[in-house]
Protein backbone atom coordinates (compact mmCIF):
# COMPACT_ATOMS: atom_id res chain seq x y z
CA UNK A 1 0.00 0.00 0.00
CA UNK A 2 1.57 3.22 -1.03
CA UNK A 3 1.44 6.32 1.08
CA UNK A 4 -0.57 8.05 -1.61
CA UNK A 5 -3.60 5.75 -1.45
CA UNK A 6 -6.80 7.69 -1.16
CA UNK A 7 -5.17 10.95 -2.17
CA UNK A 8 -6.44 11.03 -5.71
CA UNK A 9 -9.48 13.09 -4.72
CA UNK A 10 -7.21 16.04 -3.97
CA UNK A 11 -6.17 16.32 -7.58
CA UNK A 12 -9.66 15.49 -8.81
CA UNK A 13 -11.20 18.18 -6.64
CA UNK A 14 -8.61 20.66 -7.83
CA UNK A 15 -9.28 19.70 -11.44
CA UNK A 16 -13.06 19.97 -10.98
CA UNK A 17 -12.59 23.46 -9.58
CA UNK A 18 -10.32 24.55 -12.41
CA UNK A 19 -12.52 22.95 -15.10
CA UNK A 20 -15.57 24.75 -13.73
CA UNK A 21 -13.72 28.05 -13.26
CA UNK A 22 -14.49 28.00 -9.54
CA UNK A 23 -12.73 30.70 -7.60
CA UNK A 24 -14.23 29.94 -4.21
CA UNK A 25 -15.95 26.91 -2.69
CA UNK A 26 -17.26 26.56 0.83
CA UNK A 27 -18.87 23.34 1.98
CA UNK A 28 -20.12 22.79 5.50
CA UNK A 29 -22.11 24.39 8.24
CA UNK A 30 -23.74 27.77 7.66
CA UNK A 31 -24.03 29.70 10.89
CA UNK A 32 -24.32 33.50 11.01
CA UNK A 33 -20.64 33.78 11.96
CA UNK A 34 -19.47 31.45 9.19
CA UNK A 35 -21.68 33.21 6.66
CA UNK A 36 -20.00 36.48 7.62
CA UNK A 37 -16.50 34.99 7.24
CA UNK A 38 -17.25 33.46 3.83
CA UNK A 39 -18.62 36.79 2.70
CA UNK A 40 -15.54 38.71 3.81
CA UNK A 41 -13.24 36.19 2.18
CA UNK A 42 -15.16 36.37 -1.08
CA UNK A 43 -15.12 40.16 -0.92
CA UNK A 44 -11.34 40.15 -0.49
CA UNK A 45 -11.06 37.81 -3.50
CA UNK A 46 -13.12 40.22 -5.57
CA UNK A 47 -11.09 43.22 -4.49
CA UNK A 48 -8.03 41.87 -6.26
CA UNK A 49 -9.83 41.36 -9.55
CA UNK A 50 -9.83 43.91 -12.29
CA UNK A 51 -13.52 44.42 -12.64
CA UNK A 52 -16.00 47.26 -12.87
CA UNK A 53 -16.99 48.31 -9.38
CA UNK A 54 -20.66 48.03 -10.35
CA UNK A 55 -20.13 44.37 -11.31
CA UNK A 56 -18.33 43.68 -8.04
CA UNK A 57 -21.15 45.30 -6.12
CA UNK A 58 -23.77 43.16 -7.87
CA UNK A 59 -21.78 39.99 -7.16
CA UNK A 60 -21.40 41.00 -3.53
CA UNK A 61 -25.09 41.80 -3.14
CA UNK A 62 -26.16 38.47 -4.65
CA UNK A 63 -23.69 36.62 -2.41
CA UNK A 64 -25.17 38.26 0.67
CA UNK A 65 -28.72 37.25 -0.23
CA UNK A 66 -27.71 33.69 -1.20
CA UNK A 67 -25.69 33.09 1.95
CA UNK A 68 -28.38 34.55 4.19
CA UNK A 69 -31.01 32.44 2.43
CA UNK A 70 -29.04 29.28 3.17
CA UNK A 71 -28.35 30.33 6.73
CA UNK A 72 -31.98 31.14 7.45
CA UNK A 73 -33.39 27.96 6.02
CA UNK A 74 -30.68 25.50 6.93
CA UNK A 75 -31.01 25.36 10.68
CA UNK A 76 -34.10 23.20 10.98
CA UNK A 77 -32.71 20.03 12.45
CA UNK A 78 -29.35 20.95 13.89
CA UNK A 79 -28.62 17.37 14.92
CA UNK A 80 -28.95 16.01 11.42
CA UNK A 81 -25.92 16.31 9.18
CA UNK A 82 -28.06 16.60 6.06
CA UNK A 83 -29.56 19.87 7.29
CA UNK A 84 -26.34 21.13 8.65
CA UNK A 85 -24.26 21.24 5.54
CA UNK A 86 -24.62 23.19 2.36
CA UNK A 87 -22.38 24.34 -0.44
CA UNK A 88 -21.61 27.81 -1.73
CA UNK A 89 -19.46 28.55 -4.78
CA UNK A 90 -18.37 31.40 -7.01
CA UNK A 91 -17.25 30.78 -10.56
CA UNK A 92 -15.81 33.23 -13.04
CA UNK A 93 -15.50 32.70 -16.78
CA UNK A 94 -15.01 35.05 -19.70
CA UNK A 95 -18.55 36.35 -19.66
CA UNK A 96 -20.07 35.78 -16.25
CA UNK A 97 -19.64 35.48 -12.54
CA UNK A 98 -21.83 32.66 -11.24
CA UNK A 99 -22.95 32.48 -7.65
CA UNK A 100 -23.99 28.91 -6.92
CA UNK A 101 -25.49 27.44 -3.80
CA UNK A 102 -26.87 24.06 -2.80
CA UNK A 103 -28.74 23.06 0.32
CA UNK A 104 -31.19 20.42 1.50
CA UNK A 105 -34.87 21.26 1.63
CA UNK A 106 -37.95 19.27 2.59
CA UNK A 107 -39.91 18.08 -0.43
CA UNK A 108 -43.08 19.68 0.92
CA UNK A 109 -41.52 23.12 0.33
CA UNK A 110 -40.64 22.47 -3.30
CA UNK A 111 -43.98 23.42 -4.93
CA UNK A 112 -44.17 26.86 -3.31
CA UNK A 113 -40.48 27.56 -3.90
CA UNK A 114 -40.75 26.48 -7.52
CA UNK A 115 -43.83 28.63 -7.98
CA UNK A 116 -42.07 31.68 -6.58
CA UNK A 117 -38.96 31.18 -8.72
CA UNK A 118 -40.90 30.58 -11.92
CA UNK A 119 -43.04 33.66 -11.22
CA UNK A 120 -39.84 35.71 -10.88
CA UNK A 121 -38.44 34.23 -14.10
CA UNK A 122 -41.63 35.10 -15.97
CA UNK A 123 -41.20 38.82 -15.27
CA UNK A 124 -39.20 41.41 -17.16
CA UNK A 125 -37.21 44.26 -15.61
CA UNK A 126 -40.26 46.45 -15.04
CA UNK A 127 -42.31 43.54 -13.68
CA UNK A 128 -39.59 42.67 -11.18
CA UNK A 129 -39.37 46.28 -10.05
CA UNK A 130 -43.10 46.38 -9.40
CA UNK A 131 -43.06 43.04 -7.57
CA UNK A 132 -40.17 44.27 -5.41
CA UNK A 133 -41.97 47.48 -4.50
CA UNK A 134 -45.22 45.64 -3.72
CA UNK A 135 -43.45 43.14 -1.49
CA UNK A 136 -41.52 45.88 0.24
CA UNK A 137 -44.69 47.82 1.01
CA UNK A 138 -46.87 44.91 2.00
CA UNK A 139 -44.76 42.17 3.49
CA UNK A 140 -44.00 42.02 7.18
CA UNK A 141 -40.63 40.71 8.26
CA UNK A 142 -40.98 36.96 8.58
CA UNK A 143 -40.10 35.40 11.92
CA UNK A 144 -36.74 34.41 10.48
CA UNK A 145 -35.96 38.03 9.75
CA UNK A 146 -36.22 37.94 5.98
CA UNK A 147 -38.60 40.10 4.04
CA UNK A 148 -39.14 37.43 1.34
CA UNK A 149 -37.50 39.83 -1.05
CA UNK A 150 -34.24 37.96 -1.48
CA UNK A 151 -34.95 36.09 -4.70
CA UNK A 152 -36.55 39.13 -6.34
CA UNK A 153 -33.56 41.26 -5.45
CA UNK A 154 -31.17 38.59 -6.76
CA UNK A 155 -33.06 38.45 -10.07
CA UNK A 156 -32.96 42.23 -10.40
CA UNK A 157 -29.25 42.52 -9.66
CA UNK A 158 -28.50 39.66 -12.06
CA UNK A 159 -30.61 40.73 -15.02
CA UNK A 160 -30.56 37.05 -16.08
CA UNK A 161 -33.03 34.24 -15.46
CA UNK A 162 -32.51 32.36 -12.21
CA UNK A 163 -31.35 28.75 -12.68
CA UNK A 164 -32.37 26.04 -10.24
CA UNK A 165 -32.94 22.33 -9.85
CA UNK A 166 -33.99 19.88 -7.17
CA UNK A 167 -31.92 16.70 -6.87
CA UNK A 168 -33.60 13.93 -4.84
CA UNK A 169 -31.77 12.96 -1.62
CA UNK A 170 -34.36 10.57 -0.18
CA UNK A 171 -38.13 10.28 -0.14
CA UNK A 172 -38.56 13.32 2.11
CA UNK A 173 -35.90 15.73 1.00
CA UNK A 174 -34.07 17.14 -1.98
CA UNK A 175 -30.97 19.16 -2.68
CA UNK A 176 -31.88 22.62 -3.95
CA UNK A 177 -29.28 23.88 -6.45
CA UNK A 178 -29.42 27.54 -7.32
CA UNK A 179 -27.32 29.59 -9.73
CA UNK A 180 -27.26 33.31 -10.47
CA UNK A 181 -25.22 34.84 -13.25
CA UNK A 182 -23.80 38.34 -13.32
CA UNK A 183 -22.51 39.54 -16.68
CA UNK A 184 -18.93 40.82 -16.62
CA UNK A 185 -19.47 43.05 -19.61
CA UNK A 186 -22.31 45.51 -19.68
CA UNK A 187 -24.96 44.39 -22.11
CA UNK B 1 -33.29 64.10 24.12
CA UNK B 2 -29.85 62.46 23.81
CA UNK B 3 -28.02 61.88 20.53
CA UNK B 4 -27.89 58.33 19.22
CA UNK B 5 -24.54 57.03 18.14
CA UNK B 6 -23.78 53.46 17.10
CA UNK B 7 -20.38 52.51 15.70
CA UNK B 8 -20.21 50.60 12.43
CA UNK B 9 -19.21 46.94 12.31
CA UNK B 10 -18.33 44.81 9.29
CA UNK B 11 -22.03 44.22 8.61
CA UNK B 12 -23.88 47.05 10.32
CA UNK B 13 -23.83 50.78 9.56
CA UNK B 14 -22.66 53.76 11.53
CA UNK B 15 -25.60 55.60 13.09
CA UNK B 16 -25.27 59.23 14.07
CA UNK B 17 -28.47 60.98 15.06
CA UNK B 18 -28.16 64.48 16.49
CA UNK B 19 -31.45 65.93 17.74
CA UNK B 20 -29.92 69.39 18.27
CA UNK B 21 -29.14 69.85 14.54
CA UNK B 22 -31.80 67.52 13.10
CA UNK B 23 -29.12 65.72 11.10
CA UNK B 24 -29.66 61.98 11.16
CA UNK B 25 -27.00 59.99 9.39
CA UNK B 26 -26.82 56.30 8.51
CA UNK B 27 -23.63 55.32 6.69
CA UNK B 28 -21.64 52.27 5.63
CA UNK B 29 -23.04 48.82 5.01
CA UNK B 30 -26.22 47.35 6.34
CA UNK B 31 -26.12 43.58 5.98
CA UNK B 32 -27.27 42.11 9.30
CA UNK B 33 -29.26 38.87 9.12
CA UNK B 34 -31.26 40.05 12.09
CA UNK B 35 -32.08 43.49 10.73
CA UNK B 36 -35.11 43.86 13.02
CA UNK B 37 -32.91 43.24 16.07
CA UNK B 38 -30.19 45.66 15.00
CA UNK B 39 -32.59 48.49 14.11
CA UNK B 40 -34.87 48.14 17.16
CA UNK B 41 -33.09 50.87 19.20
CA UNK B 42 -32.85 53.04 16.05
CA UNK B 43 -36.59 52.84 15.43
CA UNK B 44 -37.35 53.46 19.12
CA UNK B 45 -35.14 56.56 19.13
CA UNK B 46 -36.73 57.89 15.93
CA UNK B 47 -40.28 57.41 17.21
CA UNK B 48 -39.47 59.56 20.20
CA UNK B 49 -37.62 62.11 18.05
CA UNK B 50 -40.51 62.37 15.58
CA UNK B 51 -42.83 63.73 18.26
CA UNK B 52 -40.30 66.19 19.67
CA UNK B 53 -38.38 67.50 16.64
CA UNK B 54 -37.82 71.22 17.08
CA UNK B 55 -36.48 72.25 13.67
CA UNK B 56 -36.07 70.75 10.24
CA UNK B 57 -34.73 67.20 9.88
CA UNK B 58 -32.43 65.71 7.27
CA UNK B 59 -31.94 61.97 7.08
CA UNK B 60 -28.65 61.32 5.30
CA UNK B 61 -28.48 57.80 3.86
CA UNK B 62 -24.92 57.00 2.83
CA UNK B 63 -25.10 53.28 2.27
CA UNK B 64 -22.59 51.29 0.31
CA UNK B 65 -24.62 48.08 0.53
CA UNK B 66 -27.86 47.01 2.14
CA UNK B 67 -29.49 43.57 2.18
CA UNK B 68 -33.18 42.88 1.64
CA UNK B 69 -33.64 42.27 5.37
CA UNK B 70 -32.53 45.89 5.92
CA UNK B 71 -34.66 47.32 3.11
CA UNK B 72 -37.87 46.63 5.01
CA UNK B 73 -36.51 48.39 8.09
CA UNK B 74 -35.26 51.33 6.01
CA UNK B 75 -38.83 51.75 4.81
CA UNK B 76 -39.98 51.68 8.45
CA UNK B 77 -37.49 54.47 9.18
CA UNK B 78 -38.84 56.56 6.29
CA UNK B 79 -42.38 55.96 7.51
CA UNK B 80 -41.47 57.45 10.88
CA UNK B 81 -39.70 60.45 9.31
CA UNK B 82 -42.74 61.00 7.10
CA UNK B 83 -44.85 61.68 10.20
CA UNK B 84 -42.68 64.54 11.46
CA UNK B 85 -44.83 67.65 11.06
CA UNK B 86 -41.92 70.06 10.53
CA UNK B 87 -39.65 70.23 7.47
CA UNK B 88 -37.95 66.97 6.60
CA UNK B 89 -36.02 65.44 3.76
CA UNK B 90 -33.95 62.42 2.84
CA UNK B 91 -30.53 62.93 1.30
CA UNK B 92 -29.73 59.75 -0.62
CA UNK B 93 -26.04 59.30 -1.39
CA UNK B 94 -24.74 56.89 -3.99
CA UNK B 95 -21.50 56.08 -5.76
CA UNK B 96 -21.72 57.70 -9.21
CA UNK B 97 -21.16 54.29 -10.87
CA UNK B 98 -23.73 52.50 -8.72
CA UNK B 99 -26.98 52.61 -10.68
CA UNK B 100 -28.58 49.99 -8.44
CA UNK B 101 -28.15 52.22 -5.38
CA UNK B 102 -29.49 55.25 -7.25
CA UNK B 103 -32.51 53.26 -8.36
CA UNK B 104 -33.07 51.93 -4.85
CA UNK B 105 -33.31 55.52 -3.60
CA UNK B 106 -35.74 56.46 -6.35
CA UNK B 107 -37.92 53.49 -5.50
CA UNK B 108 -38.07 54.38 -1.82
CA UNK B 109 -39.01 57.93 -2.80
CA UNK B 110 -41.92 56.59 -4.86
CA UNK B 111 -43.25 54.69 -1.82
CA UNK B 112 -42.99 57.39 0.86
CA UNK B 113 -44.08 60.98 0.94
CA UNK B 114 -40.84 62.77 1.79
CA UNK B 115 -38.72 64.97 -0.49
CA UNK B 116 -35.57 63.16 -1.66
CA UNK B 117 -32.34 64.86 -2.60
CA UNK B 118 -29.68 62.86 -4.45
CA UNK B 119 -25.96 63.27 -4.04
CA UNK B 120 -23.11 61.28 -5.54
CA UNK B 121 -19.80 60.53 -3.87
Amino acid sequence: MSRTTGMKYVYQLHKTMVDNSLILVYEGEFTQEITKSVLLMAERNLEYMEEESSTKKKVFNVMVECLQNICKHNDKVAEDKLWNSAVFMIAKDEEYYSIVSGNAIENTFIPSLEERLSQINSLDKEGLKNLYKDMLKNSQLSEKGGAGLGFVDIARKSGQKLEYSFEPINENSSFFCFRTKIARVNE
Amino acid sequence: MDALSIKATEDTPNINFDPSTGILEISGRSLPEDAAGFYKPVLDWLKQYATSAKASSALAMKLEYFNTASSKVILDIFNIIEKISLDKKVIWYFDKDDEDMQEAGEEFSEIVNIPFEYKTY
